[in-house]
Order: C-alpha cells, then structure tokens, then sequence
C-alpha cells in the first residue's frame, strides 16, 4: 500500500506516494529521476549515496522513505544555484583536483558540507573522520582533503 | 626551460564541474525508453555437470520478456583464449559461471525470475591450487584443453612464457651472494565506485548499439561485431557508446560475459536490455588482479652488483582466461630490466583451477614481479653486508643502456628518484635500528611511452575548429577519470594558441571517434598525447595558410597566441581566430579547417623470445616509507611516504599528483589490508566490510616528487604515469617492516596477524 510523504527536497516542498519499504535513494534515483545520488554498494558501506537529512549527513540507500517525511533533504543537485553557480566546496573539489572518475563525489561533496556547516574550521583529522565513511577508488583523498580545507577557509 | 602557456598548468579536469554537480551520468543513470533488465543467474558450485534445465516458471512470470541458457543461445566464443561463451551449458567450473538470464521489466521481477529457475547439477570435484591442478593426472578444468608436445588433456595453459638472456647458471655458480625465496600474491578486486553494466539495443535493422563502460573502445566493437556474426548477424554493425567511467584501473579492458548476455537479451526481445551488477556482483563475478606465486633467485658478487635473477611463476589461471594470464608479458619488463642485470631467466605457467579468472589491473602483472624483485633485493643487500640505497644506486638503470629484453633506455631518472626519497627519509640516520620504527624503499620501472602489445599501438585524433574559434578534438582515447581528455586539451590548446576552454574533447562514440587500441599500459598521455600534438600542427598548417589571405602575410610569418593570428613582422597585422574561420567559411570557394592524425609510436613488439623495445621510453620511480609496526599487535602505521616518479614532464601537475597519490593509497591497500578472499573457489567478502580499502583515516600523508627527464618522444616531454604510482608500494612498505622489527613478509597483505606470526617465530 502506497502512502502519501512530504518532505522538503532541496528547499522545494515535495509530496510523493510510495510503497512503504523503498528507500530514500530508490525515491530520488528511480521516481524522482535526481541521479547525482550515486549508488555504489546499497550496504550502507560506501557512502557514495549520501544526502543530508536536516544537516546531517545520511546513507540514502539504507535510509527508509518514510523517515523523510517533515524533514529537510538536500542532495547534490541542490547545492549549486540554478545559474551554475558552484558551492564553495564544489568550486574547491574541481580546483584541488578531487574529482577523477567522480563516482564518490555527490556523496564526499555533501558529508564535507555537514561537516563545514556543524564546524567550520576542522582540522584535518576531523575531515578525515568526517569523510571515513566515504570511499573513493580513484584519488587516494589527499586532494579531497585539500579541498575541503581549502573550502573551510573560503565559507 | 621553455615558456608554456598551458603545459605545466594545475588546470581542473574538464568534467569536474558536471561531477561534482551530479550531472554527469554514469552507466547507473541512463535510463532508454521501452528498456527491460537483465539479470544473471550463477553456478552455485565451483565444478558440476548441468543435468537439467527448466525454466518454464521463469518465463510464466508477467513482466518476464526472455530467459536465456546455454541451451537456447547461439555459442559466442570470447577473451583472449577464447575458452569462455555468455551462458554455460552442460558444465559449470567456477562460481562465478553464468548459466542463465532473464530479462523483465523491472529489476525486482527479474530477480525473482532468477528464483524461479531449477537446475539440476552433478557436482565434480573441483581443484583450486594451481600447483595441484599442474600434476600428472589431476582432474580436468577443460575435458577438450590439450598442451605440451604431446597435445594431451592438461590443464596447463599452451602459453609459452619464458625468457631467457645470458646464463643465468654460470652466473649463478659464479656469484659471492644468492637469495631465494618464495613469494606469493592473492586477488585483488578493483573496487570500481561505480559497478560494472552495459545497455544493449538493436536497431530495427539489427545494428547494436550498447552502451557501456569499456576502455578499449575500438578493440569491443571488434569483440561485439564477432558476436553478432556468431548470433547470424553476419555484417550488422556494433556501435560502442560509452557513459561517464566509474572507475576502471583495467579491470574494462575485456569485454565480458554479461555484456554478451545483455546483447542476447536485446536481440532476442528487440528491447534495450540494461545489466548493472550489485556490488556483491562486482566483487565475486569481475576478474580480479592475477595472484602469483612466484620463486625467485638473485644473486650478486662481493661488491653487490647483480650477477642474475632467476624467476619462476605459477599462476592461477582460473576457470577462464582473460588478459591475468598475459601478465607475465608485463612482469617480465621488471624482472629483465629493474636495475641492471646481465643473466635473467623466467619461465611462467598459467594453470586452469576451479577459481575465479583475473584480468589486467594497475600494472599488469608488474607489481606482483616488483614484490618479489624488490623485497628479495634487500635481502641480498644484508647477505651482502652493503646498505640497500648503494646497492640500488650501484644497480641503477641509467640512460643509454640496452636490457637483456632489449629495451632501449633512453631518459631515465632513476637514481634521481632513488636519491630524493633517500634524502626525504633521512636514510643514513634512520635505517637499521630495528627499534619498531622502520625505513625501506622500492623502485621500479614500466612502459612509458605506449606499449606494443597488439599490432597497432596506434591512436586517431580529428580536429575541427567552428566559427567561433571552439576546437573540437576527438579522440579515440578513453577518459576514465584520470584526465585523459584535460591533458589532450592542454595539449592541443598549447599547439593551437587556444586557450583550454576553447577545447571540446569528444571520446565517446565509436560512430563519431578515430580508432585506439585502449586505454592501457599508461599510455594515454603519451599516446594521444601525441596523435593530438600532431593533428594540432596540421590543423595550425590550415589555420595559417587560411588566414595569410584575409590579413595578407605568408603563412610563415604567422602565428597563434591567445585565440588571435598575428604576424610575427607587423603585429598590427591580426585577427582573432573565429573571425578568420568566418571568413573561409563564407567565402566563395571556401573551406573548413580540420586534420586527423594517427600516431603509432615505435615501439617494437616482442620477438619469439619475448625480447623487443616494447617502448620507446621508460617511466622509472621510487617509493620510500616509514613505518611503525606494534609488536604487541602487528599493526602497521605509515608515518611517512615519499613517492617520487620520472614522469618525462607533468602536462598537468595536479592531475599527475592525483594518479600518485591514487597509485599509491591503492598500493598500501595491497600491501596491508585487500584480499578477495576465496574458501574452495567462493569469495567469502564480497562487500566493504569484509573487503578493506583504504579509507580517508588510513590513508597517509604522501609526498610526490615529480622528476622532470624531458623526454624527446613524448608529448612535450612526457611520459605516462598511470600506473607507476602503484607498483612499487608493497614491496617499499615490506622492506620497512623488516627494517623495523626484523621480520620478512613474503606473502599479501601483510596483515597483523601475518607480522605477529612472523614475529613468534623470530623469537623462537
Ligand atoms: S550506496 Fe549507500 S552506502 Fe554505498
Ligand atoms: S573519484 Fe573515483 S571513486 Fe572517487
């Protein structure tokens, strides 16, 4: 049986009807047709499907639907302004050479925003632990790293 | 050194903006109107006899379009020995076997379609250590596989890899010091972020088109087009689109049974068929890196200069073949020519086994040769009683040298890279204190310019500029994340006078792009690099000889700096480049500007005795690390880590530091923490709980030292860096744990337990 949610997606209202069991990425992936949200394992193990739920950075591929109702999701495809305008973290990740293949990044991009926005000024063992939970095959994180420093001193 | 203008430059990649925005799409994200969903039903044995097959409750399912056996599909031969087909009818020999498909409308059907399927199995006996399934009478893999002389039933692949240069026996009575020992390397999963799939589709004339995310564009069409002809589709086209690549590092340079299956599906429900693996899927149904065990002997006189190295290799082979048992082509570059040594042998046997089958990944075979090379080369150093950094420099490559492969050393910054991480490590004051704390380096050596491993070691590039000065430049190289499009750019933007967002690099599309043999042997750079250096020069010809009408100078006198032809005599004498374009295109009788160029370098491909200039140039480098290893627990932390690489020139330094520090984390995941891990031919950790990559908090700091040789070969200097970073890790990381704690780990990864163990029994 399908049920009714609300919850705002990227600053927009949305409302949706879906079968109680589906996760949030399924939503956004499959009905919603947002594919930045990238789906790397569906285990809750790479972080690649992470959003932020009122802040805080979530896996979306474990995270039930119904949990989102009333709250607050931003996903990747909310971060830059309509005119392309790239958040800062964004802008960092390109100019620090973060992004190889970029399978991970949606996912790095939005754990290091709740990370800057709960503190602003890390060290780099916060950033570290902040992005743990996010893996990446390609870059070795050092310029991940770097870039989210290097954000933090712009924001 | 020569003033560039966007050579040298830490420009972002080009599709970093679409990346980081979520735009851009991946295989995952496409999505074809009308598509099904293909899944694939697996072997639950690692060697059985199918009796019996029904499927008839599958296809009773709604929603289910076709299911698919080895019974009811024509038979496809694929890989390099072609001794594996899509669907496996009668006998299944591993677990990864496929021997079904469904395709529905909806991925949830089709998985339950799978469920529906009943096979009947006789289970065999399975075999799954290669040293096993070599001996005389061991049960077969392959009933019908004959080798050796006699043509008999083996299980011993007809590969005949051995190299041999000087007398390595002479050498051998002759030496002051001889090592030997045993090493032996495990699978490793490429871990890709983003999991295998394809989308297959036929058009009503039964052309295919199939989406995927293949490195070797042009050599998969082939592999499709031989499909299609052994599906009765002889002289139907297959058109190779590829999607944004998430991630390769080789494991995309075969193409594979599930490709083949969705293609099946495809035609036989005239419906686009999409396949994406789960990452369960990714982990047991890929090919893994070739594990190796490897005997190695090398000896040295009293002054510690090599007298031979002698290896031999037994590698698993698994059920089917792809390019794991062509490593040894690759391993034999470290094991002729790291350092110099006048006596090599090396014989390789590739051996079928009820395991999994492995692919090309990361080096190709040169980081398993490197391990055993480099560990073992410090232990020659103590028997020698010689510091291990002067018996690498004593050894050293230098340029002008001719290996006993015959490759001829041209550039070569070897001592340099062994100099700097001595400096960095502080080698003299650090070494030798066995106190926990530990310093130990590694070098090695690959192809650095291209290598031939095909016929071709070719790559087409066209280039056309709009009337707006926009260059177009497509390219038959593959970016699979590593920059391959942004250093074609600066490239062309240097040659050109354009500035780098002037530049569209299109390398997509078989229909659109020039040929290329793939995206390997870190070739790319130096490659393509080359193919669009010298399309860009005959592009500038045109440019030039079409604006010396409109501004009334001779070519000669011409030249291009910042999107505006001038002259070199009367600089008043300019216009900007989309209005020169303008002009030739709205003229009577006019033309547009555009070239093509294939490059081929010459490289020579290896003789009959596996010797050859395989490369025309070398890329060399060193690792060097400190460690701390707990003797309590065996845990071992990285404190320091100095990777410094002889790159010809770094185009693109931050690109460049990118595959370093990449090559490298990957490399410490190799040396420490990542094992596919297979009990009687099953992978127990098919998941990243089980299956450990580095994560941001174990990752160390590492410190890249770009080495700048300026080769003449390459593309202003450069030579490829892919690979590099990876391969001298585990053993450089090796080498410190001995230096900390006294203990040698032969086997990866080496894992607490391993270092304990080692430690138990020193104390013993
Ligand atoms: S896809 Fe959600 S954690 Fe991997
Ligand atoms: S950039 Fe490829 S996984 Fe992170």
């Amino acid at each position: 049986m399908k049920q009714t949610i609300h919850f705002k997606l990227n600053g927009e209202p949305v409302q949706i009807e879906a079968e109680p069991n589906l996760t949030l990425i399924q939503v956004l992936r499959e009905k919603l047709e947002l594919t930045g949200t990238k789906e790397g394992c569906g285990l809750g193990e790479c972080g690649a499907c992470t959003v932020l739920i009122n802040g805080k950075a979530v896996n979306s591929c474990i995270f039930p639907v119904m949990e989102t109702d009333g709250k607050n999701v931003i996903t990747i495809e909310g971060l830059a302004d309509v005119d392309g305008n790239l958040h800062p973290i964004q802008r960092s990740f390109v100019e620090n050479g973060a992004v190889q293949c970029g399978f991970c990044t949606p996912g790095m991009v939005l754990s290091a925003k709740a990370l800057l926005d709960e503190t602003p000024k890390p060290t780099e063992e916060e950033i570290r632990n902040a992005i743990a939970g996010n893996l990446c095959r390609c870059t070795g994180y050092l310029q991940i790293i770097q870039a989210i420093k290097e954000a933090s001193k712009k924001i | 050194m020569q003033d560039f203008i966007n050579i040298g430059k830490r420009i972002p990649k080009m599709d970093a903006e679409d990346k980081v925005t979520g735009k851009a799409v991946y295989i995952q994200d496409l999505k074809v109107p009308g598509m099904l969903w293909g899944k694939i039903l697996y072997s639950p044995h690692p060697h059985a006899r199918i009796l019996n097959m029904d499927t008839s409750a599958a296809e009773r399912l709604p929603g289910v379009k076709a299911v698919l056996t080895g019974y009811n599909t024509p038979l496809i031969k694929f890989g390099f020995y072609k001794d594996n087909m899509p669907l496996k009818a009668n006998k299944v020999c591993s677990y990864r076997d496929e021997v079904a498909a469904v395709a529905a409308t909806d991925p949830d059907i089709a998985e339950e379609a799978l469920g529906l399927i009943r096979v009947e199995y006789e289970i065999l006996p399975a075999i799954f250590d290669p040293e096993d399934a070599m001996k005389e009478g061991a049960l077969l893999i392959h009933e019908e596989h004959l080798g050796g002389k006699e043509k008999k039933p083996t299980n011993i692949l007809n590969l005949p890899w051995r190299l041999v240069a000087g007398d390595v026996d002479e050498a051998r009575k002759n030496s002051a010091h001889v090592a030997e020992d045993r090493f032996k390397l495990t699978w490793v999963n490429h871990c890709c972020m983003g999991t295998s799939g394809c989308v297959a589709r036929f058009d009503l004339r039964n052309n295919l088109t199939i989406y995927s995310n293949t490195q070797i564009p042009a050599l998969a069409q082939r592999d499709y087009t031989e499909a299609l002809a052994a599906m009765g589709l002889e002289g139907k086209k297959a058109r190779v689109i590829k999607t944004t690549i998430g991630g390769a590092f080789g494991s995309k340079l075969d193409t594979y049974a599930y490709e083949y299956i969705a293609i099946l599906l495809a035609y036989k429900t005239r419906k686009p068929v999409k396949i994406i693996f789960t990452r369960e899927e990714e982990f047991f149904a890929t090919s893994p890196r070739q594990p190796a065990v490897i005997d190695i002997a090398q000896g040295c006189t009293k002054d510690g200069t090599f007298t031979f190295r002698d290896v031999r290799m037994v590698l698993d082979n698994g059920a089917y073949t792809s390019w794991g048992a062509t490593t040894p082509s690759v391993m034999m570059m470290p094991i002729s020519s790291l350092y110099k040594v006048p006596n090599v042998r090396y014989v390789a046997k590739c051996v079928y086994t009820n395991n999994t089958y492995s692919q090309a990944f990361r080096g190709y075979g040169n980081p398993q040769a490197t391990f055993a090379i480099e560990s073992q080369i410090d232990a020659l150093a103590e028997m020698a009683g010689i510091d291990p950094l002067d018996f690498r420099m004593r050894n050293a490559n230098t340029p002008g040298e001719v290996t006993p492969q015959h490759f001829n050393i041209t550039t070569c910054g070897l001592r340099e890279c062994i100099d700097v991480v001595a400096q960095k490590l502080d080698w003299r004051q650090n070494r030798g204190k066995r106190d926990g704390r530990g310093i130990g380096m590694a070098s090695m050596i690959h192809v650095g310019g291209g290598a031939r491993v095909y016929k071709s070691d070719g790559c087409g590039t066209i280039i056309k500029i709009d009337d707006f000065g926009t260059v177009n430049v497509i390219t038959g190289a593959t970016d699979m994340g590593q920059g391959a499009d942004t250093v074609i750019a600066q490239i062309v933007a240097e040659e050109l006078g354009v500035r780098v967002e002037d530049v569209i690099v299109t390398h997509t599309d078989t229909d659109i792009c020039p040929w290329d043999v793939g995206a390997h042997a870190s070739r790319t750079t130096f490659v393509a690099g080359n193919s669009a250096r010298g399309a860009s020069k005959k592009v500038k010809e045109q440019l030039l000889e079409v604006a010396s009408r409109s501004l009334g100078e001779n070519p000669e006198n011409l030249d291009i700096r910042d999107r505006t032809i001038f002259s070199k005599l009367d600089p008043e004498k300019k216009s900007p480049l989309g209005k020169i374009l303008r002009a030739s295109h709205y003229t009577a009788g006019g033309r547009m500007v555009m070239a093509e160029h294939f490059y081929d370098p010459p490289n020579e491909n290896l003789d009959r005795e596996f010797k050859g200039n395989l490369s025309v140039t070398y890329a060399y480098g060193t690792h060097g690390v400190e460690v701390e290893v707990d003797k309590e627990t065996g845990q071992v932390k990285i404190l320091k880590y100095v990777a410094a690489h002889d790159v010809g020139r770094a185009i693109n330094p931050m690109l460049l530091e990118g595959q370093v520090y990449g090559g490298a984390a990957m490399g410490i995941g190799y040396a420490l923490t990542e094992q596919l891990i297979l009990k009687n031919g099953k992978v127990i950790n098919p998941d990243f709980r089980d299956y450990k990559i580095l994560t941001a908090a174990d990752v160390p700091n590492i410190e890249a030292v770009v080495i700048e040789t300026d080769d003449p070969s390459g593309p202003f200097g450069a030579k490829g860096i892919g690979e590099p970073g990876l391969v001298p890790t585990a053993p450089a990381i090796a080498n410190a744990i001995y230096d900390a704690v006294g203990v040698r780990i032969k086997e990866l990864p080496i894992t607490p337990e391993k270092v304990l163990a080692a430690l138990k029994e020193k104390t013993k």
